[in-house]
């Protein structure tokens, strides 16, 4: 199975009620099928941090959520985070990963190369799925870290796992 | 040359608040961090309060998440003007899901009140009822007299939203009301009252 359609299964069978996103290519296709479920609230974000007070609120409203972004999505987060460390908001993100393999744009290496330790010093759990086959079985550790735990946790999702993005040279 | 005006403005933040609140049992409040953590807290604190201890821009965006998630609920997020700059896009963001049971009210003192008074952009350029406006939220105003604050009333609390008000509060110094500050205190209770599981 096509590594995002693992996700996507995965949010279903957790009873995924909201996810929120800021858009990546790499999350294109998982985005599309969030937004054609009927059952699925998609919701885009201006900035990824309003995706994290977000998930909070549907929480105290009785409904899951998942986070999909890009890693420079995580720089715009940290102070965020907070709110969900502070109250044990669970949270579950999944951070489609750039500047880590045949990247094109150095402008990317920065929050490619910082991500995983930035989300770390958040206070969240990290895994990473290399491998297509991994996904699905990485997607539901991590949400059991945010839902059964009250915890935070991203499934980094490597560049590799993604077509290379080569703007037509 | 800073511009005093809000000094004199004729309605009161903890009046406001109460008349928002109070005897509306089944309203689900979020709070900013800051003074209007302590509106909410003056006007009785319950369980159905979240008041933010920090999370400086995340009202509006956690008021969003609430009411997709309880579409049945009246949802009113009470925040400052500063809170708001600083969330500004959440706004956008409610426009495109529109959910109807949404109201926002900004407390705008024109000042970051909680750290010295220092003004905002709203004392001097910014108008946010009309920034909500052309992010697409369906029913905004700028209240600044008590006929106005009488008439915004239903509409902030009964109107098909989103809704947003930018409440023009006069600048003034005034007691700590204080929240519990236990965040998952705070959200355990929450959830427990509405859903009667944490
Ligand atoms: C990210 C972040 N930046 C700055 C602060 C400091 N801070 C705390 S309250 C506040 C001002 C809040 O102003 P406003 O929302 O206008 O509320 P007021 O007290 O004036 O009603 C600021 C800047 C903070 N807590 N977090």
């Amino acid at each position: 199975m096509d590594w995002w359609k693992q996700i996507f299964a995965a949010f279903k069978k957790a009873d995924i009620g909201q996810v929120a996103y800021v858009p990546d290519a790499g999350h294109a296709a998982l985005i599309d099928a969030c937004i054609a479920d009927q059952d699925i609230h998609a919701i885009a974000l201006t900035t990824e941090e309003e995706g994290v007070a977000l998930l909070a609120g549907a929480w105290l409203g009785g409904v899951r959520g998942a986070l999909l972004m890009q890693s420079s999505g995580v720089g715009n987060c940290i102070n965020m985070f907070s709110l969900s460390s502070t109250c044990r908001f669970p949270l579950p993100v999944f951070v489609t990963m750039r500047g880590q393999w045949q990247e094109f744009n150095p402008w990317q290496h920065a929050m490619g190369e910082s991500a995983q330790r930035h989300l770390e010093t958040a206070g969240l759990q990290t895994r990473t799925a290399a491998e297509a086959s991994e996904v699905g079985p990485l997607t539901t550790a991590t949400l059991d870290k945010a839902f059964a735990d009250g915890g935070m946790a991203a499934l980094l999702l490597h560049q590799s796992l993604m077509p290379a993005k080569t703007f037509d040279q | 040359m800073q511009d005093t005006r809000s000094d004199t403005y004729p309605l009161q933040r903890r009046d406001v608040v109460k008349r928002l609140t109070r005897g509306k049992d089944d309203l689900l409040v979020i709070a900013g961090l800051g003074s209007t953590a302590w509106d909410i807290t003056s006007a009785g604190d319950r369980d159905l309060n979240f008041p933010l201890w920090g999370a400086m821009g995340g009202a509006i965006s956690m008021g969003l998440g609430l009411a997709l998630a309880q579409p049945q609920r009246r949802v009113l997020v009470i925040t400052g003007d500063g809170e708001t700059l600083m969330g500004m896009g959440s706004l956008a963001s409610v426009a495109l899901q529109g959910p109807q049971n949404l109201s926002i009210c900004t407390f705008d003192n024109e000042r970051y009140g909680e750290t010295g008074m220092q003004m905002t952009h709203t004392s001097a350029k910014t108008d946010l009822a009309a920034v909500a406006a052309a992010c697409g939220i369906a029913v905004t105003g700028e209240v600044r007299t008590e006929d106005a604050l009488e008439a915004a009333l239903p509409i902030i609390l009964e109107a098909a939203g989103p809704v947003y008000h930018a409440i023009k509060v006069r600048a003034e110094k005034l007691d700590f009301v204080l929240p519990p500050k236990d965040g998952e205190h705070l959200k355990d209770r929450f959830r427990r009252a509405l859903l009667g599981v944490c």
